[in-house]
């Protein structure tokens, strides 16, 4: 049995077990921090960074979905600056691909469309990148469209942890980075990929889609990926 | 009390927005008590007037005539609202961006359309990128939205007559 630990959220007492992250503190003792590439059941890669928090005593921010908790730590999740950082993280990816909300299957349904709503940024205040990417509609039932993707690695992720499949990988770096699947091939000849299209479901944007849907119609479940990793006692 | 001046415009846009503008039905007698739409679409008058209080902008930026036009309306605006997805983030009209303009032009004329050349000179000069209005002006508001409802820009133009600040977090979305 792991320990019991106490800490300090936004100056309320908390406990929690040992082991556990920031972000799971949090979320049992019902406090809100925004994410986007966690998802429950997977295991946290602190790649987006929106889920930075202040921690007493570190003159850094942390992301609360990699950190684990120490007894006696006090930690705010709201402040000026945390909220300056996560709305200039958001615009950074909007810049980076093309987000045509307006035409994209997931609009309406999108945790970064809906992210950028809620935290009221009614522009962009950076330059637009508009890179040219391409799409890969080569799977019988899937499409995967580089434009909308936000690098999050959830599909790499459930593919690999929960499937056991491992299609996905990121290869490049930086603003070459893509998802690719299997040895970069086209994703509809990946010898790899069993089509149970959980990399779908977790993805978080328009960037993975069943097929056959129009603009707004593309609902996601990943809350079913979080059902089925938490039975299998994967991720944390 | 003095009626407020407002004036709408449109760049590289689909009209939409201007369609949810006419679509506040009865909200438009409250609102016409207080303002006088002075220039845009929905009205006659030829020249962007001087002294404009209010003015909601769609579409993006997308030749050079919408570029010296946005500088002219600014100068002459006090309160300069981007109005919809296209003139906020430049939306599905940049999608045209990847494409250089000549190569983007020979396709829609000549590939596509059938025709030998590209009408040239009666054609607006594109800009190599469709861009946002707040890459070539300040912008006071920005209302995205692919279009804003009519029940927001209503919103809008009754805190600004109210001399209130509209909140908007959770209550716009890009798309
Ligand atoms: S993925 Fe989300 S943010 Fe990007 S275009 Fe689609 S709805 Fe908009
Ligand atoms: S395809 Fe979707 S799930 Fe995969 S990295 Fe891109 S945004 Fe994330
Ligand atoms: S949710 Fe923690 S870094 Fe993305």
């Amino acid at each position: 049995m792991p320990k019991k630990l106490q800490l300090r959220i936004d100056g309320e007492m908390v406990s929690a077990l040992e082991g556990q992250t920031i972000l799971q503190a949090a979320r049992n003792s019902g406090k809100y921090i925004p994410t986007l590439c966690y998802l429950d059941g997977l295991t946290p890669v602190g790649g987006c960074r929106l889920c930075m928090v202040e921690v007493s005593g570190i003159d850094r921010l942390v992301p609360a979905c990699t950190t684990p908790i120490q007894d006696g730590m006090s930690v705010s999740t709201t402040s000026a600056k945390l909220t300056r950082y996560r709305k200039i993280m958001l615009e950074l990816l909007f810049i980076e691909r093309n987000h045509i909300c307006a035409v994209c299957v997931s609009n309406g349904h999108c945790e970064l469309q809906a992210m950028a709503s809620q935290m009221g940024i009614t522009n962009v205040r950076f330059s637009y990148n508009y890179p040219k990417l391409s799409v890969d509609q080569s799977h019988s039932r899937y499409v995967l469209d580089h434009n909308r993707c936000i690098l999050c690695t959830r599909c790499v992720r459930v593919c690999a942890e929960l499937e056991g499949a491992h299609v996905w990988e990121v290869t490049s770096r930086g603003i070459h980075a893509r998802v690719q699947s299997d040895l970069n091939q086209k994703w509809g000849e990946s010898r790899g990929c069993t089509n149970c299209g959980k990399c779908v479901q977790a993805c978080p944007t328009g960037a993975l889609a069943e097929k056959g849907w129009a603009v707004e119609e593309m609902i996601k479940r990943n809350d079913n990926i979080t059902v089925l990793a938490h039975r299998k006692g994967a991720g944390a | 009390m003095k009626r407020v001046k407002l004036a709408t415009v449109w760049l590289d846009g689909c009209s939409g927005c201007h369609m949810s503008v006419l679509d506040m039905d009865a909200a438009i007698i409250t609102l016409a008590r207080k303002i006088d739409i002075v220039y845009g679409p929905l009205v006659d008058a030829q020249e962007f007037p001087d002294d404009v209080d209010v003015t909601l902008v769609e579409g993006a930026v997308s030749s050079q005539e919408d570029a010296t036009k946005i500088q002219k309306v600014r100068q002459r605006t006090k309160t300069l609202i981007a109005m919809g997805d296209c003139a906020v983030t430049s939306n599905v009209p940049a999608m045209r961006n990847g494409v250089p303009v000549s190569q983007l032009l020979h396709t829609i004329y000549a590939t596509s359309n059938g025709s030998k050349d590209v009408p040239g000179e009666r054609l607006p000069q594109l800009l190599s990128h469709a861009r946002p209005l707040h890459e070539f002006v300040k912008i006071d508001m920005h209302l995205p939205g692919c279009p804003p409802s009519s029940k927001l820009i209503v919103g809008v133009l009754s805190d600004l007559l109210d001399g209130k600040k509209p909140e908007l977090a959770g209550k716009v979305k890009f798309g």
